[in-house]
């Protein structure tokens, strides 16, 4: 597994078009199922890229790394400001880190 | 199944770094011409900046002059360069920079407004957002974004380039994009060689794994000259998630050490320079120790402080975020545990190495109307993101400049059904037929063993080749019957195709040089040796579409 999908808080981005995650997955593989959850095509395709968890706008998405890449379950997340982005890191331990890099200003800013 | 079809001046291929620095260029120049690009995803997120970036690797700082930068490159690459496409591209590499700061590019500064160093030749950015800043400098311009269409050939009239055919994989839709000039910027070409990683983490690689290589397969289909495959890029990355030691490499200088924790490249490997050895000695030298029982190696990372752990965490959630979750794991933190390395598997790109189309200085290919830039065209190695945007200026500027006389061609009707047949045959395909898992599984286990993948060390030699050349010929046959599922089970089905086309190609390069010019990427074990005199030569290749054959050719050094 590479992302994982938190059904219970991913709202579909409802009305629109197709939800961010769909629009933003450099590898066309996200997408969003009948329910109006998002769903990843194929894990073994994803590119650990990160995009679609940035560009989750609830935090439902977040990166993991495959259980053969590591046995110790570590996740994180990001959160997508005008100008930073913050990350979450929760470690092995259950420690959690947090991150603010600086970016430019989205559109609308 | 609709078509669309669309006119347009200018039709740019690929809306990655390239792509989307085009378009801009030849909005600010010409903004009355019209222009498409063409994407296989979405330009916000594409291609292999999707990640994002920490550096811009190619800038010419003031202790360095046109002359010690292309020195520097013409000794990494073993004396083997395109002079005039890499000055071409030094030239322009800090205006560039400072167009796509403007455009919003964080970059570090000193206190004296000049930007952070972080090697000899590069600089510190907040590039998170890099791709996301481009795409929106380009929603600024006239362009047609036509987002989610894969290319699948050149319209060829046998003369010249006349647009592009297209498959949109969200509408399934196929597109016939007639335009007076193509410039073609997809990117290299990941996925011809078996991954390092399997399974589940198969495409967690170094190289956008969607980067197949289809901007060098249309080109070869319609007989272009490409240049330099033999010469594959083998980074030397953090072991399982192909993160950039670069980023710790430059970031906080450690040592390279073998699992003795000899400081190898000093203690061994003197004679190839040691710690100021070439770049792809670096990982001939990690081999070597691996082979010899030293393995394996690290970055010796124990010895960084907190805070510069945090600064090395904070790069790379700017362009790499799955090594914070490799640290994140127990016991894998940086400070406690040194860095392992290790060699990916190979890739073909013109970005790092210089596989690609053979170009002239206007960034124009040998067929008429088509021009190529960034990691696709071929010739001038270390160009890396800022050098494409240079390429990409210079194919803007050199398009707009022949297209007064050129026209819209008018399309033979049967060349659109034979595309069209070929593009959606996949999907009428059923029982019996080969299938595209099969067929990248397949591809990658024969260029794995018989044409220098990580199992076989990178080594060649003339006996394997031969037999990857009858595999590869073998698989083409076979896979005139591929079948699809659905729309992007068809867009898998037709980059299998690219990359065979690709792979073609490339063992072709390697038989012909016969000489171990740069190791790894090119050790031919039945000629150990640089052979200066014979080979300080461009090798290159055009494909007969007509014949099946593909016709080496030697082209001298100032091409």
């Amino acid at each position: 597994m590479s992302i994982f999908i938190d059904e219970n808080i991913c709202n579909g981005c409802k009305g629109l078009p197709e939800s961010r995650c769909e629009r933003i997955c450099p590898g066309n593989l996200c997408y969003r199922k009948e329910n109006m959850k998002a769903d990843i095509r194929d894990q073994s395709a994803c590119w650990t890229c990160a995009c679609c968890v940035k560009e989750c706008p609830v935090q439902a998405i977040e990166l993991r790394l495959p259980f053969q890449i590591c046995n110790n379950h570590a996740s994180l997340k990001a959160r997508l400001k005008h100008d930073k982005t913050i990350w979450t890191i929760l470690d092995a331990e259950g420690n959690q880190e947090e991150f603010i890099i600086q970016a430019k200003l989205l559109k609308g800013d | 199944m609709n078509i669309v079809s669309i006119d347009t001046d200018i039709l740019i291929i690929g809306g990655g770094a390239a792509g989307c620095f085009a378009a801009i260029e030849i909005y600010k120049k010409s903004p009355n011409y019209q222009v498409v690009i063409m994407e296989k995803a979405h330009i916000e997120r594409s291609g292999c900046l999707a990640m994002g970036l920490n550096a811009i690797n190619a800038y010419l700082h003031p202790d360095q002059t046109p002359e010690s930068y292309a020195s520097y490159i013409e000794r990494q690459f073993e004396g083997i360069i395109r002079k005039d496409l890499v000055y071409s591209i030094i030239m322009g590499l800090n205006e560039v920079v400072r167009n796509v700061e403007e455009m919003g590019l964080p970059i570090l500064k000193n206190a004296d407004g000049t930007c952070q160093r972080r090697g000899k030749r590069s600089i510190r950015i907040l590039g998170e957002r890099l791709k996301p800043i481009l795409a929106e400098a380009v929603q600024k311009t006239s362009a047609r974004i036509l987002n989610r269409v894969v290319a699948t050939n050149f319209i060829f009239n046998g003369k010249r380039v006349c647009g592009a055919f297209g498959y949109g994989v969200k509408t399934n839709a196929f597109y016939i994009i007639r335009a007076k000039a193509v410039i073609v910027a997809t990117g290299g070409a990941a996925g011809i060689y078996r991954p390092v990683n399997s399974g589940e983490a198969r495409h967690l690689m170094w190289y956008c794994p969607w980067n197949v290589g289809t901007g060098y397969a249309m080109g070869i289909r319609i007989g272009a000259e490409m240049t330099s495959f033999e010469n594959r890029f083998i980074p030397l990355r953090v072991k399982d998630v192909h993160a950039p030691t670069g980023t710790i490499a430059v970031g906080v200088r450690p040592k390279n050490i073998n699992a003795r924790g000899e400081d190898y490249l000093e203690l061994y490997y003197k004679h190839l320079g040691g710690n100021r050895c070439l770049t792809h000695h670096r990982l001939l030298a990690t081999i070597e120790e691996v082979k010899a029982g030293r393995g394996p190696c690290f970055l010796d990372t124990t010895t960084i402080s907190e805070e510069e752990e945090k600064r090395l965490k904070k790069d790379y959630l700017n362009m790499n975020p799955q090594i914070i979750l490799l640290w994140a794991g127990k016991d894998m933190n940086p400070r406690k545990r040194p860095v392992e390395i290790q060699g990916t598997e190979p890739f073909i790109v013109g970005g790092h190495c210089q596989a690609g189309y053979w170009i002239d200085k206007e960034r124009r290919t040998t067929i008429q109307n088509l021009y190529a830039a960034g990691e696709v065209a071929g010739g001038a190695p270390k160009k890396y993101v800022s050098g494409s945007w240079v390429e990409a200026r210079i194919a803007a500027s050199s398009a707009l400049g022949n297209i007064k006389e050129e026209y819209l061609e008018e399309i033979d009707n049967e060349l659109i059904q034979k595309e069209k047949t070929r593009v959606f045959a996949p999907l009428t395909r059923k029982t019996g037929s080969v299938w595209p898992f099969g067929v990248r599984e397949r591809l990658q286990k024969v260029m794995d063993e018989y044409a220098g993948g990580i199992s076989m060390g990178y080594a060649l030699h003339e006996e394997r080749l031969l037999e990857a050349r009858r595999l590869l010929a073998s698989l083409r046959e076979k896979v005139k019957d591929i079948a699809a599922v659905d729309s992007y089970n068809l867009v898998e089905a037709l980059e299998c195709i690219d990359k065979i086309d690709v792979a073609r190609v490339l063992v072709e390069h390697l038989i012909y040089r016969k000489e171990t010019r740069w190791s790894c990427y090119q050790t031919r074990l039945d000629y150990p040796q640089k052979d200066d005199n014979r080979w300080l030569v461009f090798v290159n290749s055009v494909y007969n579409p007509y014949t099946d054959e593909i016709t080496m050719i030697e082209r001298p050094l100032q091409g």
